[in-house]
């Protein structure tokens, strides 16, 4: 009995090209009506004023799409009387996995409540990792991240640190996912009211 | 005779800076005009300041090629230790010189009558009449072939001096390509070379400048529309453009022939490129689209279908005729972006194929066909 002879498994598809495509002139024909087109279109956009590209001009531009839990850059919340609710207990620069956060404390005797302060508070952001573990360590609630990202490109890297008046430089009241705490509603003290 | 050297001197300062002009904004419609096809934006961040001032001029980017000129000059010119020093050195000059010397022939525009332009010139100049290319030759056509082959020389020296196997193999694949090209790039023109019966560009441009059937500008295109085609495709294959462009392929070769160079003698290769893009697209623009003449004009002014004659002053022939011939260069220009944007890259053996086995025997076809009916047509007329 005759064996039927061993058939190579076939790994892959018969072309299935028209004679049409295997001429190739007019696919090729058709790719450049397919390109012109989109050029002529995009053109006709920048001829009349608008913008032929989905691209946003970064720094000039930002976009207004980014997520509500996007974490863009921080700020630091303040107290009705505007001063930072920061209390300079180094927590958040000690968790900091790229030590990015350095904070001078100083001493004021006016405030008894509160007489620690940051007298500086800077972040450096292109060391930033953008984790949150600040916001997470901070007993005070005085960090937090917002959506919104910094004005970053630039051509220096002293320019990237954030300095406090910066992180300062947000208003509070518009924060509805995590409102401010009211003055006498605190969820909880600290120390001598 | 002064005379003759002064209108000499001016149209050579005309096409030179017409060709350098080209090839710097050819770098930036390239840019621009492939990102605009891909949806993107392009390079707009290059700006001049204007001393003492800040105000910054964008322009729409245009200063990049500027920058990128300033680069390659700036940059360090490496030289890799090779055995013949001489030819490296001389190998850009060899690809991009050429490639000048074809616009010799040329014609940019038509008749300049400098006494009719300048009244103030007449004494000087009497009725003398000057055609507006460099050189008018009657072998116009084979002066083109000629130094267009000449650029072959360049690309295998520089593969071959650069003592880099990357580069000798660009080298060699540009040669093979080339002269496989070449050949095509003439047989197409044979046909219309049996049409007009010169070889002279100027004759071939003012033959194109009549209508046939009563209505069809009397163009190249229009009697060759197959040759048009074969003869654009060879041109871009010739220039080692993207869809040919197998010798500086940066996947496999880095960049081919020109690995080794850098700085200004790299700027020579790409400058080169770019404006033999020019060079082919005025040359299919003599050959096919009527030249420096709008159509149905000619050096006296248009002659519309129905014989209605629009009589134009000297001032104003030249003045079209020069620009029509730049914005129908910068149309092809445009055409062959176009085209580098939009199709991928060919395999090696499929750009010899292609070559030979498709493009080779349609130009043959259509010399035949064309002989044939050249023949045909001078036998009903006699």
């Amino acid at each position: 009995m005759r064996r039927k002879p061993y058939q190579r498994k076939a790994y892959w598809n018969r072309p299935t090209m028209t004679w049409w495509e295997r001429v190739y002139f007019f696919e090729i024909a058709r790719g450049i009506a397919v390109t012109g087109g989109v050029f002529l279109h995009n053109m006709w956009r920048w001829i009349s004023g608008r913008k032929g590209a989905l691209t946003t001009y970064y720094p000039e531009e930002t976009r207004a799409d980014y997520a509500a839990g996007n974490r863009g850059k921080h700020i630091l919340t303040q107290r009705p009387d505007g001063s930072p609710q920061c209390i300079a207990c180094n927590l958040c620069a000690t968790v900091c996995p790229a030590l990015c956060i350095e904070i001078d404390a100083a001493f004021d005797p006016e405030d008894a409540a509160h007489p620690k302060y940051p007298a500086r508070f800077e972040i450096d952001y292109s060391r930033c990792i953008f984790c949150g573990l600040c916001v997470e360590a901070c007993p005070e609630d005085a960090i937090r991240m917002v959506k919104e990202v910094p004005q970053l490109p630039t051509f220096d890297r002293g320019h990237m640190w954030l300095t406090k008046d910066e992180l300062l430089n947000w208003n509070p009241q518009r924060d509805v996912a995590k409102p401010y705490p009211v003055a006498g509603k605190d969820r909880k003290t600290r120390g001598p009211a | 005779m002064i005379q003759d050297l002064v209108i000499g001197v001016v149209f050579i300062g005309y096409a030179l800076g017409m060709l350098m002009t080209f090839g710097t904004v050819l770098t930036w419609v390239e840019r621009k005009q492939a990102a605009i096809m891909s949806d993107r934006i392009g390079a707009n961040r290059a700006y001049v300041r204007i001393p003492f001032t800040q105000i910054k001029l964008v322009w729409l980017g245009l200063f990049h090629g500027l920058a990128d000129g300033l680069k390659m000059l700036l940059k360090e010119d490496f030289k890799p230790r090779t055995y013949d020093p001489y030819a490296y050195a001389i190998a850009p000059w060899l690809a991009f010189t050429p490639v000048l010397l074809v616009f010799a022939v040329i014609p940019f525009g038509g008749t300049l009558v400098p006494a009719e332009l300048v009244p103030g010139l007449s004494a000087w100049f009497g009725d003398k009449s000057y055609p507006m290319q460099i050189a008018r030759l009657d072998a116009g056509l084979l002066i083109v072939f000629a130094f267009g082959g000449v650029t072959i020389i360049g690309a295998m020296l520089a593969g071959w001096s650069s003592s880099n196997k990357f580069s000798l193999l660009g080298a060699l694949r540009a040669g093979s390509q080339m002269i496989s090209y070449e050949l095509v790039l003439g047989l197409t023109l044979l046909g219309l070379i049996l049409i007009y019966g010169t070889l002279d560009l100027t004759s071939i441009v003012q033959q194109q400048s009549g209508v046939i059937l009563g209505f069809l500008p009397a163009w190249g295109i229009v009697y060759q529309p197959f040759a048009a085609i074969l003869f654009i495709t060879a041109a871009m294959a010739e220039n080692r453009r993207i869809p040919f462009d197998l010798p500086e392929a940066e996947s496999e070769l880095i960049a081919g022939y020109f690995t080794e160079y850098s700085a200004m003698k790299m700027g020579l290769f790409m400058f080169a490129e770019f404006i033999e893009i020019a060079i082919i697209a005025a040359l299919f623009t003599t050959l096919f689209l009527g030249g420096y003449n709008l159509p149905y004009m000619s050096d006296s002014g248009f002659v519309f279908p129905g014989n209605y004659v629009v009589h134009l002053s000297h001032w104003a022939v030249v003045v079209i005729q020069l620009l029509t011939f730049l914005v129908k260069v910068l149309a092809v220009c445009s055409f062959q972006i176009l085209v580098r944007w939009t199709l991928p890259r060919l395999r090696y053996d499929q750009v010899l194929r292609f070559a030979w086995k498709f493009m080779f025997p349609l130009a043959l076809a259509n010399l035949a066909v064309t002989a044939v009916a050249v023949w045909a047509l001078g036998v009903m007329n006699a």
